[in-house]
């Protein structure tokens, strides 16, 4: 190797070992769905439901929200009526902007925040089955509705903080969402295609939980595999990395339920 | 109570291979696991799934700890008469769930 070469070479690694992640973003028409990355088993599992256990918890859901709950004594459906037209396309504009709150906040802390100051229950915590099924019953009637999430000059910094997250590099394996998400999706990472990390499923049936979960256990998986702290539940950080990937995903369509390997 | 989903087609030719889905809302707990504190979790499952057309059994499993939670389970008959298949699941802690469905042979 000539000293030229062997400069050029400690250069590129010195510049590859600190550039920051890039932040290509996926272009629009080259989107793709986990779903497509799925195996024909798993896909049929989700399109029938008569084999999608993720129908259970919307099941359940459809029978929580016609069931009186809290002090108030009222059911979901005493002010919002039938949730096959008044929450048809709700989910897909989800994490949205709360006035009194001064910031976005997603589907399952709106639906606490019903729980709490309309029926004066209270809140269900993160990943309880309650929680799922509200969730799920209220996502399942956006199902092949594509994902609005509008441009707001509210939400925008809470957007770009979401974007700043999955651009980051962090953990001990010191990886950024963008890495495997943006750059390197379907490549292999084992023995498991790498997706593009679009959440239009949510809350999902995933086969490795064999339950239902939201995405945002789905991005606490995902944290603690780069050995990174995962954020708490209901944390600012994941709101924001939810209204993040929401955008980034704006257009496709929702599945919810979804199956996912 | 246990939800429970089964599809099969409502009208068939005489004769026919009719294909039976079934699939049922069990944690289908192994046994094995155990708690963040060391404490084993019971073991709950579903033990026997029996499958009934017009009261004459005509398929059964027995299910054990290693499958999945919601278990989903095809199988095929043959349409020989109009009338009720019924399915039958049974399982740990008194668990029991029976869900019918009607098929009409032409």
């Amino acid at each position: 190797m000539s000293a030229g070469s062997r400069a050029r070479a400690v250069a590129w690694i010195f510049f590859a070992a600190t550039q920051t992640v890039a932040g290509a973003e996926i272009p629009l028409e080259e989107r793709r769905s986990g779903y497509e990355f799925m195996s024909r088993d798993t896909r049929a599992m989700q399109d029938d439901d008569a084999t999608n256990p993720g129908v259970f918890w919307v099941l359940d859901g459809e029978a929580l929200w016609n069931r009186k709950a809290g002090a108030a004594g009222t059911a979901c459906a005493d002010c919002h009526g039938n949730a096959r037209v008044s929450m048809k396309g709700v989910a897909a504009r989800y994490p949205a902007w709360d006035a009194a709150r001064r910031r976005p906040v997603n589907l399952e802390q709106r639906i606490n925040m019903c729980r709490t100051e309309r029926q004066k229950a209270a809140p269900l915590e993160h990943e309880n089955r309650d929680l799922l099924a509200l969730t799920a019953y209220v996502a399942h009637q956006s199902r092949g509705m594509p994902i609005t999430i509008a441009p707001d000059k509210r939400t925008e910094p809470f957007l770009n903080a979401g974007r700043a997250t999955f651009m980051r590099r962090q953990g001990q394996l010191n990886l950024a969402c963008a890495q495997c998400h943006d750059e390197r999706w379907g490549k292999k990472l084992a023995g498991t295609t790498i997706p593009q990390g679009h959440p239009t499923g949510y809350p999902l049936y995933r086969l490795e939980w064999q339950s239902l979960g939201s995405l945002q256990r789905r991005l606490r998986n995902c944290m603690i595999g780069i050995r990174a702290e995962p954020y708490p539940y209901g944390a600012m950080e994941f709101v924001e990395l939810e209204l993040y990937l929401m955008w980034r995903a704006r257009g496709m369509k929702l599945e919810t339920p979804a199956v996912r390997p | 109570m246990a939800r429970a989903v089964v599809k099969l087609p409502s009208t068939v030719k005489r004769g026919e291979i009719v294909e039976i889905r079934t699939l049922v809302q069990h944690a289908m707990e192994t046994g094995f696991r155990r708690t963040q504190l060391g404490e084993v979790i019971p073991r709950n499952i579903i033990r026997t799934f029996v499958c009934a057309y017009n009261g004459k059994e005509i398929f059964r499993a027995g299910l054990h700890p290693a499958i999945a939670a919601n278990p989903l389970l095809a199988f095929t008959t043959v349409a020989t008469e109009s009338g009720t298949i019924t399915f039958t699941w049974t399982g740990d802690n008194g668990f029991s769930v029976t869900e019918s469905a009607t098929i009409t042979v032409e």
